[in-house]
């Protein structure tokens, strides 16, 4: 090998110290025209070589490598990649649920032939939660397809529902797909993680690559194990300081998508350093990350550290090796905050990049209050509600859903004792506080769903929730108008009847 | 002008019968309208895919104006799409593009491809006074979407590429797409996922008449109303998977898959 040219094939490794010490109160801060310049085409190009220049003896030059890099690599068995290259890699864990799993199966059996198996049988998760509790039957036979499916092929782990009047009589069923997969220890550190699902990106809180795909690729996926992905450059979020009582992981996110837009992270990975970011635990990391696809970013990583090591210790037995990135890694673009300047955030219709302070909406009245979901369903986020619920000591003022993200965290808002509340259940506050029953574990309205979804918006109402996405017609009526925030915000907001800055209720 | 019309016809079903079919396999056909060259996958004839599909569909087609051909060209090859555009603006999350509820008509099945074909764009807010596909019609007389930044941005829900094709789309020409939206374009051969150079969102108008040619070295979008033309970005490395017809006839060309 004479030369050795380096063609950066997408952007340039701008190392950049974007300092955003203090937030002012504008509200959604966003260049439009800069987001499209932040990649800026460079090719390095080799001058004419002036005499004969011997290989090196050591090998090919080797630079550093980002986490996401360091995994992409290890996956399609390379040494050495560069963002923008394609590469053909292994797949750890394909999980799929009940909205695409028939169509993904379907194209499986077509490309493969009918009698065809699946790659591996324990890498295949299969998890039903979008239309579960409905009498539509179309869903319902989703999930018989997906049953059908996973007989057939002798699939390890599938979380089944039979029952749909009572969730408690299915001891398989989990519930929300993202959160089953990290709380039955199917997310590790370094591996390679796909689902038919936009917020796959929210197990890049394991440090692993973690990335939303379509039917087709996932058919793929389900028949040979492999997959031609495009090595995306990565964004640097450092996050430092102590995180303020009052400030949640949705917080950040919020105040990230708000500062470089829904689109700033397209094709971009999103890693997550910081003090701050190791001070969080495992289900505050997965909320930073599940909100990576809104800001359009391909995944998110926060790298491993004791408290992922922990909280995957009862929970998988497979060895796993992490990555981190190394000294030398380029990064595309690297972003401070100093996280004890900031506010409880929300995003304002219709788009999770309209961020505002929450005390500047103060006078946004409201009709319901919805904690759920992937992002703001788990056991810590009914938590940080039931603090504020606690706080207060009085009722909400509007319609005030709760829907646990799976069977495990319905259970721990009826076992787990809340701090300070002399013993009270989560369940217990929120029933003094007038909230409705905690609801059967489902991905339920966060994005609207059958007619007869609990808490699906079917009028124009105006809905602060912790889900993720707020688009014209997300919860159900494309008139409702859904405010995104923590789960602090949302309960405060319950109880005044207005969006509400938790800090009413929390200094 | 009967002849003239029934040429455009078989024509236009040969492509749409493309679109229509749930697969990626349907780019072969695509790639295979041009020029043979010994790229293409010898796997999938034409007659093979049209025996497969609802006859049914030949009668949607109503004006000559919606049809897409694809024309070779003697000297390189250049794909054509052709017809009535439709312009949407930016940010077209999937959410408006199919919304949740319909996600229970799986693509794979035929029948259930139609129908989310026909609520294609029924998500876009009141404001968009003329809609995708009028009331009582089940396909939208727009073959060309025109959208604007992160088109597509959302879930990773196929149904929504998906939607589109069914519903008669050939392409899109946006500013910019979201990641999972354009692969699933790509690898669904359901819309040609198009960049253009500009805002063609503010340049063109729902209504208006267009033609997009990509070609080898250059691609643009004329629309015939207005009399302008604007430059078209290459299609850049998804280029060769929707040549080869799609990420499974793409893996069986590189050696990836065994072929058929």
């Amino acid at each position: 090998m004479a030369s050795l040219t380096i063609f950066p094939s997408s952007s340039a490794f701008i190392k950049k110290d974007v300092s955003l010490s203090a937030f002012s109160s504008q509200p959604s801060f966003y260049v439009k025209s800069s987001k499209k310049r932040v990649c800026k085409k460079i090719a390095s190009v080799m001058a004419p070589q002036q005499s004969e220049r011997k290989p090196s003896t050591t090998g090919s030059v080797k630079t550093g490598l980002t986490l996401t890099e360091k995994i992409l690599a290890r996956a399609s068995e390379k040494t050495q990649l560069v963002p923008g290259e394609n590469v053909w890699v292994n797949v750890d864990i394909l999980m799929t649920h009940d909205v695409c799993g028939p169509g993904a199966f379907g194209i499986f059996k077509k490309e493969f032939g009918e009698n065809a198996k699946v790659w591996d049988r324990e890498k295949v998760v299969i998890i039903p939660d979008h239309y579960i509790f409905t009498t539509d039957e179309r869903a319902n036979r989703n999930v018989d397809i997906l049953r059908d499916f996973c007989t057939e092929q002798n699939i390890k782990y599938f979380y089944d529902i039979k029952d749909l009047g009572n969730f408690k009589a299915n001891p398989d069923y989990k519930g929300v797909c993202h959160v089953a997969l990290a709380q039955e220890g199917h997310c590790r550190p370094g591996e390679v993680l796909l689902g038919t699902d936009s917020h796959t990106c929210t197990a890049g809180a394991f440090g692993q690559f973690a990335t939303g795909i379509g039917n087709t690729d996932a058919g793929f996926v389900l028949g040979t194990g492999k997959l031609l992905l495009k090595v995306p450059p990565t964004l640097r979020f450092v996050m430092d300081g102590e995180m303020p009582d009052y400030l949640l992981a949705k917080d950040l996110i919020l105040q990230i998508i708000g500062e470089i837009s829904v689109a700033g992270a397209t094709y971009k990975a999103m890693e997550f350093v910081g003090t701050t970011v190791e001070s969080l635990t495992m289900e505050e990391r997965m909320t930073l990350c599940n909100m990576v696809v809104e800001a359009g970013g391909k995944n998110g990583v926060v790298p491993a550290d004791n408290t992922t090591y922990k909280y995957l210790e009862e929970k998988t037995n497979l060895p796993y090796e992490p990555v981190y990135s190394d000294g030398q890694a380029r990064f595309l673009q690297e972003y401070k905050f100093d996280v004890s300047k900031l506010e409880p955030l929300v995003a304002k219709p219709h788009s999770p990049d309209n961020r505002a302070l929450a005390r500047e909406c103060k006078d946004v009245k409201i009709d319901r209050v919805y904690i759920g979901s992937c992002t703001g369903g788990k056991t810590e986020d009914f938590m940080a509600a039931a603090k504020v619920f606690l706080a207060s000591g009085k009722k909400v003022k509007v319609p005030t859903f709760l829907v646990p993200a799976t069977q495990k965290v319905w259970m721990d808002v009826y076992s787990l004792p809340v701090p300070g509340s002399g013993g009270k259940t989560c369940s217990q506050i929120f029933e003094e506080a007038g909230c409705d029953t905690p609801a059967s574990p489902s991905c339920g309205a966060c994005l609207g769903g059958p007619r007869d979804t609990y808490a699906r918006m079917n009028e124009p109402q105006v809905c602060v929730s912790t889900t993720n996405r707020n688009f014209p017609g997300r919860m159900g009526h494309k008139e409702g108008q859904v405010y995104l925030a923590s789960p602090y915000t949302a309960a405060a907001s319950a109880l005044t009847g207005f969006v509400t800055d938790p800090r009413e209720f929390l200094q | 002008m009967a002849a003239a019309a029934a040429t455009t016809f078989s024509e236009l079903s040969a492509f749409k019968l493309v679109s229509s079919r749930p697969n990626s396999s349907s780019l072969t056909v695509f790639s295979s309208l041009k020029l043979p060259s010994a790229t293409n996958s010898p796997n999938y004839s034409f007659k093979a895919l049209k025996s497969q599909l609802n006859p049914q569909r030949h009668h949607r087609i109503t004006s000559p104006l919606r049809s897409t051909t694809t024309t070779p060209d003697a000297a390189s090859t250049v794909t054509t799409f052709h017809g009535l555009c439709y312009v949407v603006g930016d940010n077209i999350d999937t959410d408006q593009i199919i919304p949740a509820e319909y996600l229970t008509l799986v693509p794979s099945n035929p029948v259930e491809y139609e129908k989310l074909g026909s609520y294609a764009l029924i998500g876009l807010p009141s404001s968009y006074e003329t809609r995708f596909i009028d009331p009582g019609e089940i396909k939208s007389k727009y073959s060309i979407v025109i959208g604007g930044d992160n088109f597509g941005c959302g879930s990773s829900r196929e149904h929504a590429p998906v939607a589109l094709g069914a519903s008669g789309v050939a392409a899109v020409v946006a500013e910019s797409y979201a990641r999972i939206f354009f692969r699933n374009s790509v690898a669904t051969g359901e819309v040609y996922p198009v960049e253009s150079e500009g805002r063609l969102c503010k340049e063109c108008k729902t209504g208006d008449v267009v033609t997009i040619e990509l070609g080898e070295s250059d691609s643009k979008l004329i629309n015939h109303t207005s009399g302008k033309e604007y430059k078209l970005k290459p299609i850049g490395d998804a280029g060769p998977v929707i040549k080869a017809g799609g990420i499974f006839a793409y893996a069986r060309k590189t050696g990836m898959i065994p072929s058929r």
